[in-house]
């Protein structure tokens, strides 16, 4: 009998997490169905799509950290498909709102995307998010070779584009966007080459001992 | 209780001079709107032997208020339904989430509840809600509603002018401006345990404003006492100006010299002026103003176009004429 090693199990595992990224999907429209999204649908159908389109992206992107944690290849057979489904959010928060919210009205989106910052960045993530999603297939990555490897780190800028567009559309209230601050400020440090974050934290802590010395 | 005398006040103490010059506008919009009321009345007949003579039908939820006038300031507009006007909100003190107000706000007691007046005037004072309640003609005013972050409502409100409370302090000639406070307490306004506002949350009006007939001091929603996290149980409401003008849960009133500071002004300046008028041609720096989506009207319902002062224009405009409305947004 072979042994069910986690990598054995991906296969089985990947139509799952396939099914469970469609959740959200699925609950919108259950909501939208039975007009049950509150008062204000429109704004829960964008705050939805906006923010599962963000979970997603740092899910994506903590497969690295993930692999290197563990020390197991798997996490990075998922990495597309997250990656895949972040962008299929992000599609839905941006026909959200260049449709329910706009009504495909041409001038006041340019004039949105222009002079609201937040839109802005907004719509910066999502394109330079498109030519991650057309690249995606074994195909193009073969074909990009190390060119692809390059391409596909536009996401950290993505990242970081995604979580300002969220910290600069709240009124006061900072809290909810600075934990995917956070969240993603751990996930960019942990690439940082193992070893060299060993050695700065063995400085970090050389340091943090000398006022230990002192006392004594 | 301290109010004694409110009947000997000449009239031209209580309007204001400005109003009081333009009397034949109020006159003329008052006639035209008795007239729509009446129209309303005839149209949509709800049980009337109720003896609550609001147009629209008290969902049950809260005390009826009774006795309460029509007023002529009222739209015909349909009224945004109860269920939506009372789970969807900003009153920070319970929250940031527009369901925080209908999920926390049961935690505030609004009996008994004391209103501070005091400031520039000559018979500085408290009330208690049930006196304000007692001793001020309560009216059903359906008003439009604009927040600043560009949904609307249709609220049928209760409540009487502002003026006719303030009159009865006694405002000297040095009350320029009128400030108000909300209740401050952490224990049972829990979204007050952080600092995301300086509580306590205040706002401001000068005083043209706050005598001005269309502002008034809400009392009730539907016909019944106000839910509370609609602001029980006695709020400002100003209709041509943006929601957050709108001060909840009042328990002082300061007449001022000075122009007063405000919660949202002092938090982001740019973005939040004191005077907060409706005015679709200056956008906020984070959104344009040109256009509103209607709460309840739909998924696929398209916006509506925002209208000068929120289509007050004709009662307000002359309350800022000369004044450049972009720079005193």
């Amino acid at each position: 009998m072979m042994r069910m090693t986690p990598e054995r199990l991906v296969p089985i595992a990947k139509p799952l997490v396939f099914l469970l990224c469609l959740v959200p999907l699925g609950l919108l429209v259950a909501g939208a169905v039975a007009d049950d999204l509150g008062a204000n649908p429109v704004e829960a159908i964008t705050h939805a799509t906006g923010e599962w389109a963000l979970r997603l992206l740092l899910l994506t992107l903590a497969m690295t950290p993930l692999k290197r944690l563990i020390g197991r290849p798997w996490p990075i057979r998922f990495r597309r498909m997250l990656g895949l489904f972040a962008f299929f959010y992000a599609a839905l928060h941006l026909l959200t709102y260049l449709w329910l919210d706009q009504g495909f009205d041409g001038q006041a989106i340019i004039e949105d995307v222009v002079k609201r910052p937040y839109i802005t960045v907004g719509f910066a993530a999502f394109v330079l998010l498109v030519p991650l999603a057309l690249t995606s297939t074994r195909a193009r990555m073969r074909r990009l070779g190390r060119r692809w490897q390059t391409l596909h780190r536009a996401i950290y800028a993505i990242g970081i584009l995604g979580v300002l567009h969220y910290l600069w559309l709240v009124k006061a209230d900072l809290r909810e966007p600075l934990i995917y601050a956070l969240v993603l400020a751990v996930l960019l440090l942990a690439r940082l080459p193992f070893g060299r974050l060993g050695t700065a934290g063995r400085r970090l802590a050389g340091l943090l001992a000398v006022p230990e010395r002192d006392r004594g | 209780m301290l109010i004694k005398r409110p009947s000997d006040i000449p009239a031209s103490e209580i309007t204001p001079h400005g109003v009081w010059l333009r009397r034949r506008e109020f006159i003329r919009a008052a006639a035209s709107g008795v007239g729509l009321v009446a129209a309303g009345g005839l149209l949509l007949p709800w049980d009337q032997t109720q003896g609550v003579e609001t147009t629209v039908k008290p969902p049950g939820r809260g005390q009826p208020i009774p006795g309460l006038k029509p007023s002529a300031f009222s739209t015909d507009e349909a009224p945004t339904d109860y269920a939506d006007i009372t789970s969807y909100g900003n009153f920070t003190e319970f929250g940031s989430n527009k369901g925080d107000p209908a999920r926390y706000a049961g935690a505030l007691e609004t009996r008994p509840w004391t209103l501070v007046v005091d400031g520039e005037c000559e018979a500085p004072g408290r009330i208690g809600i049930e006196d304000i309640l007692s001793g001020f003609t309560q009216e059903e005013r359906i008003y439009r509603l604009r927040c600043v972050e560009t949904w609307a409502m249709v609220i049928p409100w209760v409540g009487f002018p502002l003026g006719d409370l303030l009159a009865r302090f006694k405002p000297t000639a040095k009350a320029k401006y009128v400030a108000f406070e909300t209740l401050f307490n952490p224990k049972q306004m829990h979204g007050q345990k952080r600092q995301v506002i300086d509580w306590p949350y205040r706002e401001g009006l000068r005083m043209d404003e706050a005598m001005h007939p269309l502002t008034i001091l809400a009392t009730g929603l539907y016909g019944e006492t106000l839910p509370n996290q609609n602001g029980a149980p006695l709020r400002l409401v100003v209709p041509w100006k943006y929601g957050f003008k709108s001060i909840k849960s009042i328990v002082r009133i300061r007449f001022s010299a000075k122009e007063p500071p405000t919660a949202w002004n002092m938090l982001q300046p740019d973005e939040y002026g004191f005077y907060a008028n409706v005015n679709p041609q200056v956008d906020h720096p984070r959104w344009s103003q040109r256009r509103e989506r209607m709460v309840g009207a739909g998924i696929f319902a398209r916006k509506k176009e925002t209208k000068m002062f929120n289509g007050y224009a004709d009662q307000v405009a002359g309350l800022y004429a000369g004044m450049d409305l972009k720079r005193f947004f």
